[in-house]
């Protein structure tokens, strides 16, 4: 079977490089699929979860909060701005970091603030969804 | 007896010096471990951005960036990343050297440079050359945090945007191993494509959502990557070269407790013949 080189590195680590069959994330403008032999793309990303479906049937789940990827014919790189692996997630911070955000919301009195509190928003709403997401495969 | 006190004082001091100096080479080993994984932990990121940013370069996109024309130089600007403490041998002397002699050259071809400083030991020697500095960003620390560099980066960006300067080079230390570091000076911008005939050939990226926007926020953020890792880099070069030169020093300061030791010997010997042969001479004239 094709496979694509993939390499998904944050800021702070190189969290995966190895051979893959799919990589499904959340872009800009919607949900992307690639697979072997896509078109050069470049592209930001929306926080949420990078699924990758490995040569071996096998799936593994990353949560990113935002960056850029890049495909190329026979290689993919993820620019995540901060990424982690899905089982490395927390329940409860994520949880916090919701309540967080909607009470930073609540309590706007900027136009700037509630930007950046919405963006908060967007990261936990994101990082508990690839948590539900994980918990639904793992059943 | 009084002899030699001055060389036993001396041989305490040195002494005194010999153990800061090795105290100073610990502390130095075991920042220069953190420094390195925060070095290697930052690579592959600021590696993978690049070869990216270099296929962009490749790339025919419908949107050029200023970021990726090249224009006639009559400025150039340089970043200098420097530590922010001495001792730490030669360092940032030899850095400093480099920068110093691309600028004559550049001088000699009547190109003119703007320099943005980063760390404290860059400001006072610019400054004593006469150097046009722009930006200065002091005090990294140990931890440096983006959100410190970014505002001196704006500068030399900016001024590239306006066209104040015509390309922009980034001036650190390159780690190799412990014993060896050595200086490079990289073109940051305009972007140098890479030497690849896989991507001679006409060809452009899909854009989402579009391709100006996504250009320009891929490039601050290769800019600052870059910037950020050679901060990084630089610092752990500068525990290395610490540890390198307190361990020279302590080095030294044994060799120089010995020959104070041996002189203290012998003129205490010497002392006590002299006091032996008035005793003797003193009881042969009784």
């Amino acid at each position: 079977m094709a496979t694509l080189q993939c390499e998904i590195v944050s800021a702070e680590e190189s969290l995966f490089s190895g051979a893959i069959t799919l990589l499904s994330v959340r872009g800009t403008i919607g949900e992307l699929g690639i697979t072997p032999g896509h078109a050069p793309l470049l592209t930001g990303i929306n926080p949420g979860a990078v699924a990758l479906h490995l040569e071996d049937g096998s799936e593994e789940i990353f949560y990113a909060s935002g960056g850029y990827l890049e495909v190329q014919p026979g290689f993919v790189t993820l620019l995540a701005d901060t990424a982690l692996r899905a089982e490395d997630l927390d329940e409860a911070q994520a949880e916090e970091a919701r309540q967080q955000a909607e009470k930073a919301m609540e309590e706007r009195n900027a136009e700037t603030e509630f930007s950046s509190a919405a963006a908060m928003m967007a990261e936990a709403l994101a990082q508990q969804r690839t948590l539900e997401e994980l918990r639904r495969r793992s059943r | 007896m009084a002899v030699g006190k001055e060389i036993k004082n001396k041989i305490g001091s040195v002494q005194n010096t010999q153990k800061i100096t090795s105290a100073m080479q610990m502390v130095a080993a075991s920042k220069m471990r953190r420094t390195q994984d925060r070095m290697q932990q930052g690579k592959p990121y600021s590696d993978r951005i690049r070869s990216v940013i270099s296929h962009l370069a490749n790339a025919n996109p419908e949107y050029k960036h200023t970021f990726m024309e090249a224009r006639d130089v009559k400025r150039v600007g340089f970043i200098v990343v420097s530590s922010d403490r001495g001792l730490c041998g030669g360092l940032n002397v030899n850095l400093f050297r480099s920068v110093v002699k691309q600028m004559a050259e550049l001088d000699a071809k009547g190109i003119e440079v703007d320099l943005g400083l980063i760390g404290n030991k860059a400001g006072p020697f610019f400054r004593s050359i006469g150097a046009n500095i722009v930006a200065v960003m002091p005090d990294v620390g140990e931890s440096p945090a983006i959100a410190d560099l970014i505002g001196g980066i704006r500068v030399m960006l900016d001024a590239y945007s306006e066209g104040t300067i015509d390309q922009l080079y980034l001036a650190g230390n390159d780690f190799e191993n412990t014993m060896t570091q050595a200086p490079t000076v990289r073109q940051l911008l305009p972007l140098d494509p890479a030497d690849d005939d896989a991507y001679k050939h006409r060809w452009d990226y899909i854009y989402e959502p579009d391709a100006r926007q996504l250009i320009e926020g891929l490039l601050l953020r290769y800019l600052e990557s870059q910037v950020y890792q050679a901060v990084i880099e630089n610092g752990a070069c500068e525990q290395a070269a610490k540890m390198i030169a307190m361990k020279n020093a302590t080095e030294n300061a044994e060799k120089l407790i010995d020959e104070l030791q041996l002189i203290y010997n012998n003129a205490r010997q010497a002392a006590i013949t002299q006091e032996i042969a008035e005793i003797v001479s003193g009881a042969a004239a009784v």
